[in-house]
């Protein structure tokens, strides 16, 4: 019961949370002066009245409570809104860019998570050997490395040189994997492991410094006295309690990142929701900015309540307030 | 071993000074701990030069004689009018105009390091006051703060830095505003977590009983114990917020041209990097080696100020039992991927 409550009031806190940052991206896109999205549609030479046309076509001449009103009614109604620029419907926006956003995120995902838990594991095992003081000058050097900078480097020191030589499977840009799987992967492989690079340095720090927590604890110890082999204390024992810090900064990481990855899509030109909501921002296409951020804080907001409740599955000690 | 010497030995020990047992403040500890990091103390260096190299700009400037906005239509461009390789004349080579990649990279310098320490300085004094009056007063006041907090970390940030330079028209106090706006909110969370903690101990009770008032409080007895957590905080949150910078920059909307950063440095480099090598690798470098000095530097004040936490770089400690449940202070998670 007290569960059910819990999910209730956190779903509610959520519901809070997404109408606050739908009212700041609103807020936000009326600071503008007036008139700069007619007159960038319109032109530059448009008259008064072409320009006052354009703002009633696109509903900006009624006061701004009232096209929230609007917004918020159509919103709620699982309808967006539709793009200033060539009236496009935001769902059918987002409905092409989440599959190449989700491609990238759980690709990497998986690169990440196989990296840096390998790396963390090893080097808490085997804490101040050499092999840990090498991963962890990597893990700061990967934590120290812009994204745009890894991404540069890997578009010109691998994507030209490989194409240059007539090597074409890695390829930049954006293929759908219901034409060849293979062509999707050659697409995203340098995406994957900028993104992956970036964050498993992350994961190798956390599951590091937890499992050494972990292998502290008395019941390790318990299990040493009992005569278990040291596989089986790590594997059984030790990692599976150490993976909840893990699973939490998971949840986060990958619903942020659901909401886009801007600077990854932008250098390899994905067009995922990052790249897009980046063109839409500069072009002050305002249907598909809020549409892109609600998705975004939904993403995030989800992504918080599961792993609030993993958590408090996951870990006895953690209780549901 | 002989008698007498055994006897010599036990005298010798009797006639030690007895040693002044000098009180050390937890302060005191941590710096002698830091201090003690090799590679901590490196990095520190590494930060301090790059910091004079910064503050000297322009006197570097005139002692190699390149202003960083002047293109050198005739020296810095090779008949195909692109940039030329590293000289005597030229150290680092020079840029699509012409000017002076050398000065320009330690112009960029200045905006790195203003950017990374004046976002974090104002992000994190927001973000403590915020905390601890949340954490601290509790209530409705708690619920709307926190929820405001909760709102801020919610938000895609990397898109909304964007939008808000886009209407605000990019800048150097834009791009400082955008990141501090996104970094007291990770702050604030720590902080308030830690305030209602702090809240509970007696000496805060003590405090209350003799009269108090809510403010004294809060920076007089909570403050002082919320200054560790929040230095580490801040230290990592330095490498962060250049990194930010530059991928501004980079992206068209942080630091405009002429004036030079890192980030416009490199996005000007790009077209040129089949040509000249040395356009993408010196910004690139200094890129690297400041954020790279910034994190070891905070990993190190990190192991100093909290012995129970993992020391990355010790050697000296052997493997012990090491509990600490007691939440660490992550750093703040404003990466820009």
């Amino acid at each position: 019961m007290a569960f059910v409550r819990f999910i209730i009031r956190r779903l509610l806190a959520g519901i809070v949370v997404l109408w606050v940052v739908s009212l700041a991206a609103f807020g936000l896109f009326f600071a503008r002066p007036a008139n700069t999205v007619a007159r960038e549609l319109a032109g530059r030479a448009a008259t008064a009245q072409t320009l006052a046309l354009v703002n009633k076509q696109l509903g900006l001449n009624q006061p701004i409570i009232e096209q929230y009103w609007h917004f918020l009614a159509r919103a709620l109604h699982g309808n967006l809104g539709y793009s200033f620029l060539d009236g496009e419907s935001v769902n059918t926006i987002l409905a092409q860019d989440l599959p190449r956003t989700a491609s990238l995120v759980v690709g990497a995902m998986v690169l990440w998570l196989i990296v840096g838990l390998a790396v963390g594991i090893l080097s808490a095992t085997r804490a101040r050997s050499l092999f840990d003081r090498l991963a962890t000058m990597g893990v700061l050097g990967g934590i120290s490395m812009p994204t745009f900078v890894l991404g540069q480097l890997l578009l010109i020191g691998v994507f030209l040189q490989l194409n240059k030589h007539g090597f074409t499977w890695v390829q930049d840009g954006y293929e759908g994997p219901s034409q060849s799987i293979v062509g999707w992967a050659g697409h995203m492989i340098l995406p994957w492991i900028t993104l992956a690079t970036v964050s498993a340095a992350v994961y190798a720090r956390l599951s590091r410094g937890s499992l050494i927590d972990t292998l502290g604890e008395d019941y390790i110890r318990t299990a040493r006295a009992k005569g278990l082999t040291e596989r089986r204390i790590i594997f059984k024992h030790a990692v599976r309690a150490a993976l909840t810090p893990v699973v939490s900064q998971l949840g986060i990481d990958v619903g942020t990142l659901l909401g886009g990855v801007v600077v990854t899509e932008t250098v390899f030109s994905l067009g995922g929701i990052g790249q897009d909501s980046v063109q839409a921002v500069v072009q002050g296409n305002l249907p598909v900015i809020i549409g892109f951020v609600l998705i975004a804080a939904l993403f995030v907001v989800v992504a918080n309540l599961i792993v609030d409740m993993a958590y408090a599955l996951l870990d006895p000690r953690v209780r549901i307030t | 071993m002989s008698l007498t010497q055994i006897e010599f030995q036990a005298e010798s020990a009797g006639e030690l000074p007895a040693q002044v047992i000098e009180g050390r403040s937890p302060w005191l500890l941590a710096w002698r701990r830091l201090r003690q990091d090799r590679v901590a103390v490196a990095s520190a260096v590494i930060i301090l030069l790059l910091m004079v190299l910064a503050l000297c700009a322009p006197l570097i400037a005139a002692w190699v004689g390149h202003p960083p906005d002047t293109p050198y239509v005739n020296a810095g461009l090779t008949s195909q009018g692109l940039p030329v390789a590293p000289s005597s004349k030229f150290l680092f080579g020079t840029d699509f105009l012409g000017r002076d990649l050398f000065v320009r990279v330690i112009y960029g310098a200045r905006i790195s390091l203003l950017v990374g320490l004046v976002s974090t300085a104002i992000g994190t004094a927001a973000g403590v006051v915020v905390g601890m009056t949340a954490g601290y007063l509790g209530g409705w006041i708690d619920t709307l703060l926190a929820r405001f907090i909760d709102s801020v970390l919610a938000l895609p940030y990397v898109m909304f830095a964007i939008a808000l330079a886009v209407v605000f028209g990019p800048s150097l106090v834009v791009t400082i505003g955008v990141i501090s706006f996104f970094s007291w909110a990770a702050i604030a969370r720590v902080v308030r977590g830690q305030t209602l903690s702090i809240k509970e101990k007696e000496y805060i009770e003590a405090a209350r009983s003799i009269g108090a008032s809510s403010a004294r409080i809060m920076f007089i007895d909570v403050l002082p114990n919320l200054l560790a957590p929040v230095l580490v905080l801040a230290t990592l949150f330095i490498p962060t917020a250049i990194v930010f910078e530059s991928t501004l920059s980079f992206l068209g909307v942080g630091i405009q041209p002429p004036t030079a950063s890192w980030g416009n440095l490199l996005s000007q480099a790009e077209t040129f990097y089949q040509t000249s090598w040395w356009y993408l690798v010196f910004p690139c470098a200094f890129l690297l080696i400041t954020t790279l000095a910034f994190n070891l530097l905070g990993d190190g004040v990190r192991d100093a100020m909290d012995p129970r936490t993992e020391r990355l770089f010790a050697s000296q400690r052997k493997r012990g039992r090491r509990r600490s449940r007691h939440a660490k202070p992550m750093p703040p998670a404003a990466e820009v991927r």
